[in-house]
């Protein structure tokens, strides 16, 4: 199989890791570490004899990433390379945001990367402004995190000292909010208005900031974008399977004892991943997959299946943004589920009526489920609470949020039906497993 | 007109529940416990189409929408990030 690269490094030998290659435990890889990890940012020079190169190379580099069958690690799991041609083909000048807003609690991989590799990130989006002809590039994280902000902005000066970027990349800090993440609400974030999501069509490849054709990618998959360009699509595709190819980072979480963010080789199988993570603590009833938006699994269901978005789709679960939980047996799942989705309700931006009334509904009779017992009518309530919720918001929140609590009442099916006859089992008074954060470590607003 | 469909969407953010659309669209829709339309499904019979043009008008928020649908549509509708 042939192999192109924007420009050819010596690929590493290693198959893992790729992203986490060059990582520090104590600080963020500077830009001079950076290239001698990786080698320069592959971009053509600006040079009158070779204009005609610099016209065509852009169409090859998202070549490159369509052949290389990148796909979105922000949860959606979208080819990179047909997002990046939809934005390329429409008239005007493009728009680039990186969201590394990761508003998931249960996630923390991009705010590793953010962290620890950040020049990954920023050449990751000078890449792809360079491949769909931006003259605009944005990179937002919540405003919250001063130090991120800090650290980012100190990269991004290091990077314009020596005029590494062509385009200036802009930081942003957003309001910390589990929807502000999604990509319309940032749009409408950097066009001046609340990071709410927004009511479409038009979506933002067709009209986002400033009303431009805009790219908004997860800054995990930039940062792939970033050795793919370096290696070439060959080196990509090394490990993987051909349908869903390369490494992801995943966050390993609940019942295991070295919880934390692990970058593995795509269709790794879940049991691999959580004995990556120090194994479980405890016998455990069920895998949270994909993370709030996800699905629970029970654990001999969940542990031999491959993590790519298909082969968790086809077992009814999720791969989201690489989220996984272990739950042990000492733990109430519905319990979990109900703080989860009393949080998840909280966080409803309030602008569409079957959200901003049926989750707190939802919330409520899933607390009552988990905690007081249902006179044998609260799973019944729940079930005609769903369709009323479903697929009516301009978002995914609700859907997302319909899908975990539909998954809970399938695998947990016989705890519910106790819960509903008899109330709560022994597992309401451990302790919560599921991160949520604290009401006072919480944004409340949206601008 | 043969081969031209009518399809009914509501825009969620804008809908604020005044409900005109189920009096004067029944047959396609009722309400939520809550007051908000849910379409029973979003082509419009043929029948009620002078029905629907009437609720998209009553609408007083514009949240109401009424599309003609030729041919196949829906062009890259999959592209949407899940907050996260």
């Amino acid at each position: 199989m042939t192999s192109t690269a924007l420009s050819a490094y010596r690929a590493p030998e290693l198959r893992l890791p790729r992203l986490l290659a060059g990582v520090s435990y104590y600080h963020p890889t500077g830009l001079a570490e950076h290239e001698r990890l990786y080698g320069p940012l592959p971009l053509p020079a600006v040079s009158p004899h070779r204009e005609r190169a610099w016209r065509e190379q852009p169409k090859r580099l998202i070549e490159i990433v369509e052949r290389s069958g990148l796909t979105g690690r922000g949860g959606a799991g979208f080819p990179a390379g047909r997002k990046m041609l939809s934005v390329a083909a429409r008239p005007g000048g493009a728009v680039v945001v990186a969201n590394g807003a990761e508003s998931e609690p249960a996630s923390c991989k991009d705010r590793l990367l953010l962290t620890r590799a950040p020049h990954l990130v920023l050449d990751g989006i000078t890449l792809a402004a360079y491949a769909v002809g931006a003259d605009e590039a944005h990179l937002v994280v919540h405003g919250s995190e001063d130090e991120l902000l800090d650290s980012l902005e100190d990269a991004a000066a290091d990077r314009e000292t020596l005029g590494v970027d062509p385009v200036p990349i802009q930081i942003t800090g957003l309001p910390g909010r589990y929807v502000s993440s999604e990509q319309s609400s940032i749009v409408q974030y950097l066009n001046g208005g609340p990071a709410k999501p927004t009511f479409s069509p038009p979506r933002p490849h067709e009209r986002g900031v400033r009303g431009r054709p805009t790219l908004v990618n997860n800054v995990e998959t930039l940062a792939h974008l970033a050795l793919i360009a370096r290696y070439g699509d060959g080196w990509f595709r090394g490990i993987g399977p051909p349908a869903e190819p390369g490494s992801a980072l995943v966050t390993v979480g609940g019942a295991v004892h070295r919880p934390g963010v692990y970058e593995i080789e795509m269709g790794t199988p879940i049991s691999h991943v959580v004995t990556q993570a120090g194994g479980p603590t405890e016998r455990l009833q069920a895998v949270l997959a994909g993370g709030y938006f996800g699905a629970w699994l029970p654990a001999d269901l969940a542990w031999p299946v491959p993590m790519t978005h298909p082969d968790l789709r086809a077992v009814g679960g999720a791969m989201g943004a690489g989220m996984l939980i272990a739950l042990p047996i000492s733990s109430c799942a519905l319990a979990e589920t109900a703080r989860v989705v009393s949080y998840l309700a909280e966080e409803s931006a309030a602008q569409c009526g079957p959200c901003m009334f049926g989750l707190p509904a939802l919330a409520d009779t899933l607390i009552e489920l988990a905690y007081h017992g249902g006179w044998g009518k609260t799973v019944k309530a729940i079930a005609t609470l769903l369709p009323l919720i479903e697929q009516r918001g301009a978002c995914r929140h609700p859907d997302g949020v319909t899908q975990l609590v539909r998954s809970a009442l399938t695998t947990f099916a016989a705890d519910a039906r106790w819960h509903d006859q008899h109330g709560p089992c022994y597992g309401v008074s451990r302790a919560p497993l599921l991160p949520v954060p604290a009401d006072e470590e919480r944004e409340w607003g949206w601008t | 007109m043969p081969g031209v469909s009518y399809r009914l969407r509501v825009n969620p953010i804008v809908c604020t529940g005044h409900g005109l659309c189920a009096e004067l669209l029944p047959e396609v829709i009722e309400l939520d416990p809550w007051g908000y339309p849910i379409l029973r499904s979003s082509i419009v019979p043929a029948s009620v189409v002078d029905h629907a043009r009437r609720a998209v008008d009553a609408c007083p928020t514009l949240a109401l929408l009424m599309d003609e649908v030729t041919g196949p549509s829906g062009l890259m509708e999959e592209i949407t990030d899940p907050p996260g």
